[in-house]
């Protein structure tokens, strides 16, 4: 019989961060932010079928980087709480805050009780309504939960985007400006992004009860180069 | 509400209905009402050259009261469907909500819509299910039409208590108006009519089937209530502004008029 090695709690914790953080750095970024019609996600994604960016409900988007099978998992999740709620209660009852908090919890007791923690960042977007803001819900890999008004940058080289977007950005700019700003920041100074490298949507208001809306390939490049 | 998360083995899958089980939210609740719910309709749907027309009246009744004047029997199933009820209000509406959902969260789950085949033979299963409350009085029989993108036709699908559901060739009625609305429909019918035809048959069949049936309910001129239209095509589902199916109706009337009341052998 041997005795298990002892380790600190505090070495624990700082190991899973360190494999979580490493496991994020791998996958590539994403920027979300406000312009004047709604919310624009902006994904760094050469895939056309594995998305990052998905539709949660009416009014709600989810955004994922990291490994895609646990920020898949998720999203499937959310729809599913979503979709639940808004048909035992009512649609107007869904809202993003529950839900980013239920992720948030879930997160964090991964973290914390299993032996790997999920290598993930995702964010919850909700077009606002009424007396409901439009917000970003930004949650990291061990639960923290922070709520954004304007723009939130996830994934390994957060840092490095946050500073070129945080001087880019402007409150209440057109989707054309807001595409090209996001797409130069995750870019960096030394490549440039084409519509095939994207993943963009948005939630806007339109004529239907749905919001969210994928831009495609050929509107993408239209809005880079208008 | 807890996140609902499931292991590999007992997932839901894309499916919202098996996801309301596996949460334990129960849907199609059950009571001992029967004889007193109000139902009687009609409702008809028939294809034309751009997609589908669907229409029903608006009388919801229990007994020989008019239990409901605005009722809404004609529903967007999801962008490129729809469907239409008769039989009991309630357990129709829930019936009508969860398709909705179901074919929503299915869309969002695995990233692609169904098919329409695949739509109607969901419908055909939620019907099925509910088959030992029409047993017990409260019969719920739908009618589902749409446009097939694959195809690039409009179709429609009509049904029966026990989940049997059949695709129609040209149109389907449903409800306690249905067979007058169906032989109005049968006599005016070519292949090929325009959206201008089309309505204008809908909107005929619907006259005649509230001039024959007391559980359907007319024009409502006094109120502005008029019958629901909708039309599917490759652009998606569309209602038929209120005005416009006013002023159809107002035409037929007028031409009734002309007539002298009775349709007198002409059938337009």
């Amino acid at each position: 019989m041997t005795m298990p090695f002892y380790a600190p709690p505090e070495q624990v914790m700082k190991d899973r961060a360190e494999y979580a953080q490493k496991g994020i750095a791998r996958g590539r970024s994403l920027v979300a932010c406000l312009y004047e019609g709604g919310v624009l996600l902006v994904a760094e994604n050469p895939s056309k079928t594995l998305h990052k960016i998905s539709e949660i409900y009416d009014r709600i988007a989810f955004a994922g980087v990291g490994k895609y099978n646990e920020y898949d998992q998720l999203r499937v999740a959310g729809v599913r709480h979503a979709d639940t709620k808004g048909f035992a209660y009512s649609r107007e009852d869904v809202d993003a805050r529950s839900l980013a908090n239920l992720y948030a919890q879930y997160l964090g007791n991964v973290f914390t009780h299993e032996m790997k923690p999920l290598e993930v960042e995702i964010l919850v977007a909700e077009l606002g309504a009424g007396s409901r803001p439009t917000q970003l819900f930004h949650i990291a890999y061990e639960g923290t939960i922070t709520d954004e008004d304007r723009f939130a940058v996830l994934g390994g080289d957060a840092e490095a985007i946050l500073d070129a977007f945080s001087g880019l950005y402007q409150e209440g700019w057109s989707l054309a400006d807001a595409v090209k700003a996001t797409t130069s920041a995750l870019a960096g100074p030394e490549r440039t992004l084409g519509a095939d490298q994207l993943e963009c949507a948005v939630l806007a208001e339109g004529a239907t009860r749905r919001t969210f809306r994928r831009l495609d390939d050929v509107e993408l490049a239209e809005l880079l180069a208008g | 509400m807890a996140l609902p998360l499931f292991d590999v083995t007992t997932d839901p899958g894309p499916s919202f209905t098996s996801l309301l089980q596996a949460s334990g939210v129960s849907s199609l609740a059950t009571g001992d009402l029967a004889g007193t719910i109000p139902h009687a309709t009609t409702v008809v749907a028939l294809r034309y050259a751009d997609g589908v027309v669907m229409a029903g009246d608006r009388r919801a009744t229990s007994g020989h009261t008019i239990a409901h004047r605005a009722m809404e029997k004609v529903f967007p199933a999801d962008r490129f469907s729809a469907v239409a009820i008769a039989g009991s209000a309630g357990m129709a509406m829930e019936m009508v909500r969860l398709f909705q959902v179901q074919l929503e969260h299915y869309e969002k789950v695995e990233g692609v819509t169904l098919s329409l085949e695949g739509k109607a033979n969901q419908l055909a299963q939620m019907v099925r299910s509910h088959l030992p409350l029409a047993m017990q009085g409260f019969i719920v029989v739908p009618l589902f039409c749409g446009f097939d993108l694959t195809r690039q036709t409009g179709r429609i699908f009509g049904y029966d208590a026990s989940g049997g559901h059949y695709e129609e060739a040209d149109f389907q009625t449903n409800g306690s108006g249905g067979p007058d609305a169906r032989t109005t429909i049968k006599l005016g019918y070519r292949e090929g009519l325009t959206r201008d035809q089309a309505l204008e048959l809908a909107v005929l069949a619907l006259y005649e089937a509230a001039d024959a049936d007391a559980g359907t309910g007319g024009p409502d001129v006094i109120r502005g209530i008029y019958p629901i239209v909708s039309t599917v095509t490759a652009e998606g589902y569309a209602r038929v502004a209120d005005q416009e199916v006013a002023d159809r109706f107002a035409a037929v009337i007028e031409r009734r008029r002309e007539l002298t009341g009775d349709a007198g052998g002409a059938l337009r």
